[in-house]
């Protein structure tokens, strides 16, 4: 029996509240942690079936044109050049395959056809050696030099903006830059393909199979339901694993040709140019307020980049309409059409670098109006959505900023450039944390078995962020037992399709969709037993209501069944939904050499129910992390005259090393989220980015008085604002 | 990668004539993955036996297999070179330092990113393609001594403490010969690809440090995170003091040019001077009189100046005040 639920309304009484097993939230271990550190967790590059051939992409080394041909691969079985290779990475959620034709070339570096060999290092020095003749072709790469697209939808205004700019006491008138980043996930992206008859089975590096399945299905030419896709271990997404990519194509193309198993393992130079980048953005900020720090206005323009044709554009000001208040507001959003690699979703789009950009705005406009900086933003925080009038969901900004100014010690911090150690300025920053929330449709499968153990099976992923763990703790709580007598069964497309890993959803969709799956068995017990499902306590495999007390495993004549489905609903619309949060730094800057060393950094974050203590932490330390690496050391080179990646190793694309990153605290605050269904639980995996970067920005400013709106903030751009 | 033919010597001479060496493996064996050294043959010097630290004179031989872990911990080294040592440890990470070894170390090559892109033109890599830096992303490329057919840097660190150190390399010719490290490396000039005095199957077997200079001694390396980055500057440098007055002077500069760069000019000028910023930004200005930036690595004229000032306070006790 499948129990649905629609969540069209707010669930004031957490039924989760009421189970006995005192499991949920607990700081559990990753379930399968023994597994991955010990090697026996087996990723997509390692699976070796009999026969196995490798795969190796071959790129084309022009910006754009046609490929005119394709020369032998000597030592290589074959050169397959198939017109069903996709011209880049498909997007998250998307049904069909991207645009097909491996003949026409768009960017440097997109796959253009697979050399199939024996042996892996046969295959490379035959794709090395493969001579391809092109029509090149001239096309712009410089996003800045074109002139964009500005599509009537993703623009909006109320009020009169520029008047407000003119009234106001105190403005704001600024222009940022971020550059591109890549998700730089530690595994890269690999898949292994195998035929059996015309049925696909692929094992490969997923964050959402439902979805990646039809674009696999519609790339290749067949039914969805002949494609088997397998990723029970996924070494990290960030959204480079939202949608299908090159390997996963190629590799099952090649093994259909060819009749046996095929693998294509992306090196780490492929995963940069051909795993989707954040578009870089080019933001203008413009705020005006009164004397009293009250916001009056609020502008936000974008300027994002991708390829011509592609619909994903990097939502920057996606938060920018309900984080203040004001009367006057505008988004700006303009795409311009170059051909650098493919944009797409990576790491908290839309927040990670429109919030971070924004809260620097909010620091300099304090800093302008003489307010300190978490009051600037206290004084601006709205009591229903700016422009909607829509009531939040729930609403934690106010308190996470003073919970967090407290924590911090805030009030040590002093004026700009008046805090010294030797030869290092030391200063404080803070930013408000924002990021949406949303649920996913989702389902799962609960099998309660004779003996008492439950086996949860969805085709949610586990990619590194603790799904295995938390789903396994949920179906416990839910069903009264140890999590040990729980085994969660995830990443395979034949188990009931789930929201997916990607957009912070995953949890609490496929969380719920576990949840209802376990209320259905809960109900089929209390049948079982004889009393009311609101009766009846699970604990410890034992089945209580009134004075009957009985052992699970006793009562159980065979296996149970629940299945679990879990659909957005009204409260989607209704109600604004969000995360919040705050971020604060403590940094110092080497006067002489301009170098940024982070000192102590606190997040404070209300995500609904906290499902997992450690692995919620987990999530926002690697936030946190990203945030640093974006205030700091992150960038993607293009190369000026073809768009080329230039920095595209994990040598030359600086991610922060453990030296950059000193001791980070997290903190969260208690919430219960009624609108967004029954475990109160809302999304986390990308709160912890998405302002980070601006507390570190803004420490900076406080330490040594230099403002970087050219991120990241490197030692060059450091030493231009300083006096000799 | 092509395919080759592997040979693990067990004596200096045993090595095929035209085979490309290979030590640590840390650098050639990405060069060979993606192709921009394609050698027929290796030939694998891990077992000889150059891998000691020993008395030579008044100073020390460092065999050229001794890995850069060991010698950067060194206790010897740590007591009289602590520039070495610093210097070394400022270099890579803890997993690379375990396999890089001393003479892979001198011979690492470029990190400019073309010369590792095969679709791109490179002089080093094919002489007479161009070069793609310029009017590239040259972030990290040289501001001395680089040439229009070359602005590449030779990126390794502990060179840098070396010439500082005025170290000589021993080579085996099949003769020893001794080159100072002053003379080991070589501008681009009309000939990128020419880095270093080796000629084609020499090896080499030691690296000579003299007499411990003493002194304080400072290896302050800029970058683009707190570690595992290349140096975008770095300054080794050697300063003894006598009444308050600069009595010694050795300044090496890393991630500025094809070769750790010296400027006996600048020593020169700090010599019997009281410390000051003046006087440091005096010497700064006399390195960086030729220096020129590409675009992206402008910055490191102004950067260089300012590590130099930095260290030189450092190295001279000046106390860290405005
Ligand atoms: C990600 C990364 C980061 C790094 N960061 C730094 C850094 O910050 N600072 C730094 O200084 N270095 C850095 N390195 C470079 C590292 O120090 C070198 O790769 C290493 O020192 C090379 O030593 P090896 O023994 O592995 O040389 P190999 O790779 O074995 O050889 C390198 C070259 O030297 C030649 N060679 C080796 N031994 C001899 C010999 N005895 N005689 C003649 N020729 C010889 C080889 O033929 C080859 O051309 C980094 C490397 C990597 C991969
Ligand atoms: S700087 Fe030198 S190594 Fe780099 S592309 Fe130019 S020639 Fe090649």
């Amino acid at each position: 029996m499948t129990r649905h639920l629609k969540v069209d309304a707010p669930i004031p009484d957490s039924p989760l509240d009421h189970m006995a097993q005192g499991v949920l939230g607990k700081p559990v271990s990753r379930l399968e942690g023994p597994l991955k550190v010990t090697g026996r967790a087996t990723y997509a590059a390692e699976a070796r079936p009999e026969g196995l051939l490798y795969g190796v992409l071959v790129q084309a080394a022009i910006p754009a044109g046609k490929v005119l041909s394709i020369g032998d691969a000597p030592g290589a079985m074959v050169v397959i050049h198939d017109p069903r290779l996709i011209r880049y990475a498909a997007q998250g959620m998307a049904t069909e395959g991207p645009t097909a034709g491996p003949d026409e070339v768009e960017y440097m570096g997109q796959a253009i056809a697979v050399v199939v060999a024996e042996a892996l290092e046969a295959a490379q020095a035959a794709a090395q050696a493969l001579q391809v003749t092109y029509e090149a072709k001239d096309v712009p790469v410089d996003p800045e030099a074109v002139e964009p697209e500005r599509p009537e939808d993703k623009q909006s205004a109320t009020g009169d903006l520029d008047r407000a700019m003119q009234d106001a006491s105190h403005t704001l008138d600024q222009i940022w830059h971020t550059p591109s980043h890549t998700a730089a996930a530690m595994e890269p992206h690999a898949a292994t393909a195998e035929w059996s008859g015309d049925t696909l089975t692929v094992r490969a590096g997923y964050q959402m199979l439902a979805t990646s399945r039809e674009q696999l299905a519609d790339a290749v030419g067949i039914k969805p339901d002949q494609v088997r896709l397998l990723a029970p271990y996924v070494g990290g997404g960030f959204g480079s694993k939202l949608g299908i990519n090159a390997d996963s194509v190629a590799a099952a193309i090649a093994a259909q040709q060819l009749g046996r198993p095929v693998q294509v393992v992306m090196t780490r130079q492929q995963v940069f140019d051909l795993a989707h980048r954040r578009s870089e953005t080019r933001q203008r900020i413009r705020l005006a307020c009164d004397t009293q720090g009250k916001l009056t206005g609020i502008g936000h323009e974008a300027l994002v980049s991708n390829l011509p044709g592609v619909s994903f554009s990097e939502p920057v000001t996606q938060a920018t309409p309900f984080t203040y208040q004001a009367a006057h507001r505008q988004i700006v959003h303009a795409i311009a059409r170059v051909h650098r690699s493919c944009a797409g979703s990576v790491r908290a789009p839309g927040e990670a670098v429109g919030a971070t950009v924004f809260e620097c705005a909010m620091d300099e406009l304090a800093e302008t109006a003489g307010i300190d900086p978490v009051e600037l933003r206290l004084r601006n925080i709205p009591d229903t959505e700016p422009c909607t009038g829509r009531p939040f969901s729930s609403h934690k900004l106010a308190e996470a900023l003073r919970e967090g100014a407290a924590r911090f010690n805030w009030s040590d911090r002093r004026p700009t450039g008046q805090r010294r150690e030797g030869d290092w300025y030391i200063g404080m920053g803070v930013a408000s944390a924002v990021r949406v929330n949303s649920l996913i449709e989702s389902r799962a499968r609960v099998t309660l078995q004779a003996d008492g153990r439950a086996i949860v099976e969805t085709d949610m992923t586990d990619i590194g962020t603790g799904s295995y763990t938390i789903l396994g703790q949920i179906a416990a709580e839910t069903l009264g037992l140890a999590v040990d007598r729980v085994e969660v069964r995830l990443g395979d497309s034949d188990f009931p399709p789930a929201s997916g890993s990607g957009g912070s959803f995953g949890a609490a969709s496929s969380g719920t969709s576990v949840y209802l799956a376990c209320a259905e068995i809960r109900s089929q017990i209390a049948a079982l037993i004889g009393c009311d499902e609101a009766d009846l306590t699970l604990q410890n495999g034992q089945v209580r209501t009134g004075n009957v007390s009985r052992p699970l495993d006793a009562l159980l004549t065979g296996e149970l069944t629940g299945d679990g489905h879990l659909e957005p609903g009204k409260t989607e619309d209704t109600v604004r939904q969000a995360t919040w949060g705050s971020h604060w730094a403590e940094i110092a800057v080497n006067r002489w050499t301009g170098e940024v060393r982070v000192r102590r950094m606190l997040g404070v974050f209300a995500c609904g129910r906290v499902l997992n203590e450690k692995t919620a932490r987990s999530q926002c330390l690697g936030g946190m992390t990203f945030g640093l690496g974006m205030a700091l050391t992150e960038a993607m080179a293009h190369d000026p005259r073809d768009g080329h990646i230039v920095t595209r190793d994990l040598a030359e694309y600086h991610i922060p090393c453990h030296a950059d990153v000193p001791p980070l605290e997290v903190h969260f605050l208690t919430e219960s989220d009624t609108y967004v269904g029954p475990l109160h639980a809302k999304g986390l995996g990308e709160l912890g980015i998405c302002g980070a970067g601006a507390a570190i920005l803004n420490a900076i400013h406080n330490a040594c008085g230099v403002r970087v709106r050219e991120l990241p903030a490197t030692p060059d751009k450091i030493i231009a604002g300083l006096q000799s | 990668m092509k395919p080759f033919t592997y040979h693990r010597a067990s004596t200096l001479t045993d090595r095929p004539a035209g085979a490309t060496i290979i030590a640590g493996g840390t650098n050639l064996l990405d060069l060979m993955k993606h192709e921009v050294m394609t050698p027929k043959a290796l030939v694998d010097i891990t077992a000889l036996d150059l891998n000691r630290i020993e008395a030579h004179g008044d100073g020390l031989r460092i065999g050229a297999l001794v890995r850069n872990s060991d010698l950067a911990a060194d206790p010897v080294i740590r007591r009289d070179y602590p520039l070495l040592s610093r210097a070394l440890l400022a270099g890579a990470s803890g997993q690379l330092r375990n396999m890089a070894t001393t003479g892979g170390n001198l011979m690492q090559r470029t990190r400019c990113p073309y010369f590792y892109d095969t679709r791109m033109p490179c002089n080093k890599r094919e002489p007479g393609s161009g070069c793609a830096a310029i009017g590239g992303v040259n972030r990290n490329h040289a501001i001395l001594g680089a040439s229009p057919a070359c602005i590449a840097t030779y990126p390794g660190d502990m060179a840098v403490a070396l010439r500082a150190l005025d170290a000589e390399v021993e080579i085996e010719s099949p003769a020893p010969r001794q080159v100072p490290l002053s003379e080991f490396y070589r501008l681009p000039a009309d000939t990128p690809d020419v880095e270093t005095v080796m000629r084609p199957g020499e090896i080499i077997t030691a690296v000579l440090l003299p007499a411990p200079a003493g002194g304080q001694q400072r290896y302050r390396k800029v970058r683009d995170r707190a570690s595992y980055a290349f140096a975008l500057v770095s300054v080794a440098a050697i300063i003894g003091m006598e009444n308050n007055r600069i009595a010694h002077a050795a300044l090496a500069f890393g991630g500025v040019a094809a070769k750790p760069w010296r400027d006996p000019g600048a020593e020169a000028l700090l010599i019997g001077q009281e410390p000051s910023d003046t006087l440091f930004g005096r010497a700064a200005d006399l390195i960086l009189q030729s220096a020129g930036g590409y675009g992206g690595n402008d910055f490191k004229i102004p950067l260089l100046r300012r590590t130099l000032i930095a260290t030189l306070r450092d190295a001279t006790g000046m106390e860290a005040t405005a």
